[in-house]
């Protein structure tokens, strides 16, 4: 045992990722991260469109709940909303969510917010021109919208939502506190198991944990950017 | 004379609590070019709107081709939108379009033409303005003035009886108000009913059969241009021409 040990120090500490199976742990940490971020942006996505159309309202009781609404989540930061939900919901309700659960509730009340703002951007940022000219062209309100306004609208849009799902990638990076075990808190895990086999493990860890997220993001982040150059006008 | 294709009958519009139109009685006939002047305010700009329907009246009627079209719905109105073709001072071609698809979306999809026969009409229509070359150019390539030529160009292809231009050549730099004017006079030359709104006062004189001068909501004198030009009837319209002359006088000392 304390011949292993000693072995086990000379390697690099790089190579406690080949050890056992920690590098498929770690992608398993990995695909949670993406599953929850995947989910939530699924569920944001067509909830924001929704939320951004309700906020184009101009009845102001609606503009008085989307306002409180949005602001409450811009302002709370992500891990404390995490905490109402997961732990406020039990002590409230007795309802015990799962964490995995709770982070999702989470994702999506952040993105819905988040998502339906850069609708109404993307909406009232339509001048008010392209309505009367496509009016003028003989179009009805249906026409006018699928062939002229959402065209347009998608264009400034995707790009930015594109953007908003890498977003919400990094920030799962906050549910470990809430005891959901993903990429950060098994790669945590690993360094931990082997303190004294690896001391020096953490650097490499958390580097190749870097470089998931990074791989994870970058491509998303560079079809955003391609996209917008695209659609440019 | 022709008979009358479009009538307007005590048009009244309002904004909340100001009144811009206050009774607008007005014939126009098949094949006639009207230009509307007047001071900035006055209503020449609304009166178009009305017309085909992009704002609401709130009393009056209007009429065309015999038949009622004030007072429908947007979903209606589109209908009778097809027959009046409008072009706006703002350069309001659809950005993700490029300009042959700018041209044809609207009789593709409101028509159910096909597209070989839009595309075609469309790069005649193009040659007659001069842009031909830039039918797969985007709008944000081309200059103001190839924009409006292409704005005319997309209303003319809806074969509509009768054409609106409301200022369409405020907005331009001066070197390209030209360029639009003249695309304006080739068809005025080919019986196009015609209502234009301009501040151009030589081209006014140079297209119109009839100068309408409005003032305060009302119509307030009509006359054919060379008329109103040189001999007014009313003080207002005197006025008006006067803020004119009084500009070219200046610039004449000026460069003195």
């Amino acid at each position: 045992m304390l011949v292993l040990a000693i072995d086990a120090a000379r390697e690099p500490a790089i190579s406690i990722l080949f050890r056992g199976n920690n590098f498929v742990r770690l992608l398993g940490g990995l695909w949670v991260t993406i599953r929850i971020s995947m989910i939530s942006a699924v569920l944001s996505i067509p909830l924001g469109i929704l939320f951004g159309i309700f906020m184009m309202r101009k009845n102001p009781a609606a503009k008085a709940v989307s306002r409180v609404y949005l602001d409450f989540i811009r302002i709370m930061p992500q891990l404390v909303l995490l905490f109402i939900v997961y732990f406020g919901t039990t002590r409230a309700f007795g309802i015990n969510l799962s964490g995995e659960l709770s982070a999702i509730i989470v994702f999506v009340l952040w993105g819905t917010a988040e998502m339906g703002d850069l609708v109404r951007g993307a909406l009232s940022s339509i001048p008010k021109h392209q309505y009367e000219s496509a009016a003028a062209l003989g179009m009805t309100p249906m026409e006018i919208n699928i062939y002229v306004i959402i065209p347009q609208t998608l264009r400034r849009l995707i790009p930015l939502a594109i953007n908003l799902i890498t977003r919400m990638i990094k920030t799962t990076s906050l549910i470990v506190l809430i005891g959901v075990v993903e990429v950060l808190k098994t790669g945590q895990q690993i360094i931990d198991a082997n303190r004294f086999a690896f001391p020096t493990a953490a650097l490499p860890i958390y580097g190749v944990i870097f470089f998931l997220y990074f791989f994870t993001c970058w491509p998303i982040s560079l079809l955003a950017k391609y996209l917008e150059k695209r659609w440019k006008n | 004379m022709a008979e009358v294709q479009l009538s307007i009958k005590n048009l009244h519009k309002s904004y909340d609590r100001l009144d811009v139109l206050k009774g607008v009685d007005l014939d126009v006939h098949k094949g006639e070019v009207v230009v509307l002047l007047g001071p900035s305010g006055c209503g020449k700009s609304t009166l178009l709107r009305c017309i085909n329907g992009l704002e609401t009246i709130n009393e009056g009627t209007i009429t065309l081709d015999g038949e009622v079209i004030s007072g429908k719905s947007q979903a209606e109105m589109s209908k009778y939108r097809q027959k009046i073709g409008m072009v706006f001072q703002s350069y309001d071609l659809f950005p993700h379009k490029n300009i042959i698809d700018n041209i044809t979306m609207a009789p593709r999809k409101v028509q159910g033409r096909d597209r070989v026969s839009a595309e075609k009409e469309a790069r005649d229509l193009l040659a007659r303005v001069g842009l031909l070359d830039k039918e797969k150019a985007f709008p944000r390539m081309l200059s103001g003035g190839q924009k409006q030529r292409v704005a005319i160009v997309r209303a003319l292809e809806m074969h509509p009886e009768m054409m609106l231009f409301d200022e369409v050549t405020a907005a331009l730099d001066p070197e390209m108000v030209r360029e639009v004017l003249d695309v304006m006079l080739e068809l005025a030359g080919q019986g196009l009913t015609m209502l234009i709104v301009t501040h151009e006062m030589a081209f006014a004189r140079a297209i119109a059969d009839r100068i309408i001068f409005m003032d305060g909501g009302h119509i307030v004198e009509q006359s054919d241009p060379e008329t109103f030009f040189t001999h007014p009837k009313t003080d207002r319209a005197k006025e008006f021409l006067e803020n004119f002359e009084f500009v070219a006088r200046k610039r004449k000392n000026d460069s003195v």
